[in-house]
């Protein structure tokens, strides 16, 4: 961001009101490409809305979000191509549970960037071995378990090519023992340079492997930096009974 | 009735409490309340044996010769017609219910008060009117002709996939609105535009999940096929219920009826078992 370059991300002023009760209170952010951002705090803070702002899943109120400088929220924007561009991991994996893991990663390849079956198929199976899932390729979801069908989901993102993934609380559904080979991936994926905003309760993530962390509360951003400083040496009371609550346990 | 546990339950038990003692006198009149079900069923049953005059209705509805003269032509004929109009009529019941539950889930209000406005009268007619009045009245009022279709005129098909496709479009639309919402959010995540997310994700799943109802709507219009009875047609155009009903006519005995309708049991039985086995394995998969 010092660096004068675009930021991949960007949220100027961005609002979200579902009826009365505004969830986002005007948000002000930058992911840098390349960048990892963690955005932390308690449920109900607005993160998860804001994450599904990024790629107007969620239909922003107020503001405009920035993909590479393109403003997406200008009426005329083509959001089937902007989205292309960025992948998107959630809570409860949302694999298509008709299609084998393989046809998973190959659907949107076809549909969307018109490959051909082989290509995409091929481009998949490198994907799941990414992953370190190819042997699962004929696999049904519904045979999978929950960290494996975490990791198809993101074989799925990941074989479009996307510039910035987004995870919103890709490990909060999953039993304690799967969330480490998740949790793996994602740090692989932000090892090779991937531009990464990451919604998530592992404060162990958000300190080894991200770049910058936002904590969330209320609908604001109440406090960002350094992991180091956010998670070691927070500034508000909110902040710190927050990180009290979550590293109790 | 010779529980153990009952047994040990006796007078001489410490263990339970008095009060808790009434469960014996509740098994005992549960008991005797069957058995009083069973005898009454019986006598009935038997004054009917007793009665009945087995020979004449072995002769009406059971008649050996009656029977075989109507083969091969109920099946080669009757039955044939009759699972031709139900695999006609219930395709283009789906095609059309499938259009008109996406039109109803439609953003444009024009598009869904048109549906619902289809949905509202086609399920609200009575079928036999809808057959009356496309098959029949149709032709003659309009001076359309119905083409023919595998030996069957289409007059009654049209009828038919009008009536099944009013019902089966709030079938889907309610299969469509079960897939869950994450399934959209991850296609549209991928950049699918909204068809391709309908054709390619959330269709697929829908069908799956009323897969049970479907199939209970087909064996519905296989037995409201018999409605088109009402329409005057050639030998060869006779579907079962029509062919049994003019062979029972001239013969004066109900047996082309029984025969007729243990065919329509043979078709409409192993495909309600049918259904369980796919619910079975559907809940497997998902």
């Amino acid at each position: 961001m010092t660096d004068g370059t675009t930021p991949a991300i960007e949220l100027r002023d961005l609002r979200k009101s579902f009826g009365s009760n505004e969830v986002l209170k005007g948000i002000d952010l930058a992911v840098a490409p390349k960048q990892v951002v963690c955005v932390i705090g308690a449920s109900g803070s607005g993160k998860s809305t804001l994450l599904r702002c990024v790629n107007r899943l969620e239909e922003p109120t107020g503001g405009q979000v920035l993909i590479d400088g393109i403003d997406i929220t200008h009426p005329d924007c083509d959001l089937d191509l902007v989205r292309r561009h960025i992948g998107m991991v959630f809570q409860q994996f949302n694999l298509f549970p008709h299609l084998k893991a393989l046809d998973n990663v190959t659907l949107a390849q076809r549909e969307v960037l018109g490959r051909s079956k082989q290509e995409a198929e091929e481009v998949g199976q490198e994907m799941l071995d990414r992953v370190g899932l190819a042997e699962k390729a004929g696999s049904y979801p519904s045979q999978l378990s929950g960290g494996q069908q975490q990791r198809v989901a993101i074989a799925r993102a990941l074989a479009m090519n996307p510039e910035m993934m987004l995870f919103d609380e890709a490990t909060s559904a999953l039993d304690p023992e799967l969330v480490g080979d998740v949790l793996d991936v994602m740090r692989t994926l932000a090892s090779e340079g991937m531009t990464m905003l990451v919604v998530t309760h592992e404060m162990g993530f958000a300190r080894r492997v991200s770049d910058h962390v936002v904590f969330m509360d209320q609908g604001v951003i109440c406090e960002q930096g350094p992991p180091d400083q956010v998670l070691g040496n927070p500034q508000t009371p909110r902040l710190q009974q927050f990180l009290e609550q979550v590293l109790e346990h | 009735m010779t529980d153990p546990t009952v047994e040990r339950l006796g007078e001489g038990e410490e263990t339970l409490p008095e009060l808790y003692r009434s469960g014996r006198a509740k098994q005992r009149r549960s008991r005797n309340s069957r058995i009083a079900a069973y005898t009454l069923g019986a006598l009935i049953v038997a004054a009917v044996v007793v009665t009945a005059d087995w020979e004449r209705i072995g002769d009406k509805y059971f008649n050996g010769q009656i029977a075989r003269d109507m083969f091969p032509d109920v099946i080669t004929i009757a039955a044939k017609n009759t699972v031709v109009y139900t695999v006609f009529s219930f395709t283009g019941g789906v095609v059309l219910g499938l259009s008109m539950a996406l039109l109803r889930l439609s953003s444009i209000r024009v598009y869904r008060s048109f549906a619902a406005t289809y949905i509202d009268i086609f399920r609200g007619l009575p079928a036999l009117l809808t057959i009356i009045l496309v098959g029949f009245m149709t032709p003659i009022a309009l001076g359309i002709h119905f083409p023919t279709l595998f030996g069957v005129p289409t007059g009654g098909i049209v009828a038919l996939s009008l009536v099944a496709g009013a019902y089966l479009a709030e079938t889907i639309r309610s299969g469509i609105e079960a897939v869950p919402k994450g399934q959209v959010e991850a296609a549209r995540s991928l950049g699918m535009t909204h068809a391709k997310t309908l054709r390619k994700v959330v269709i697929p799943q829908a069908f799956r999940i009323i897969i049970p109802p479907l199939t209970n709507e087909l064996v519905l219009l296989l037995k409201d096929t018999s409605l088109l009875a009402i329409l005057g047609v050639t030998i060869t155009q006779k579907e079962l219920t029509k062919f049994a009903q003019s062979e029972s006519s001239r013969t004066f005995n109900g047996t082309p009826l029984v025969v007729a309708g243990a065919i329509y049991l043979i078709i409409t039985i192993p495909l309600t078992r049918l259904v369980s086995q796919l619910e079975k394995r559907n809940k497997a998969m998902r």
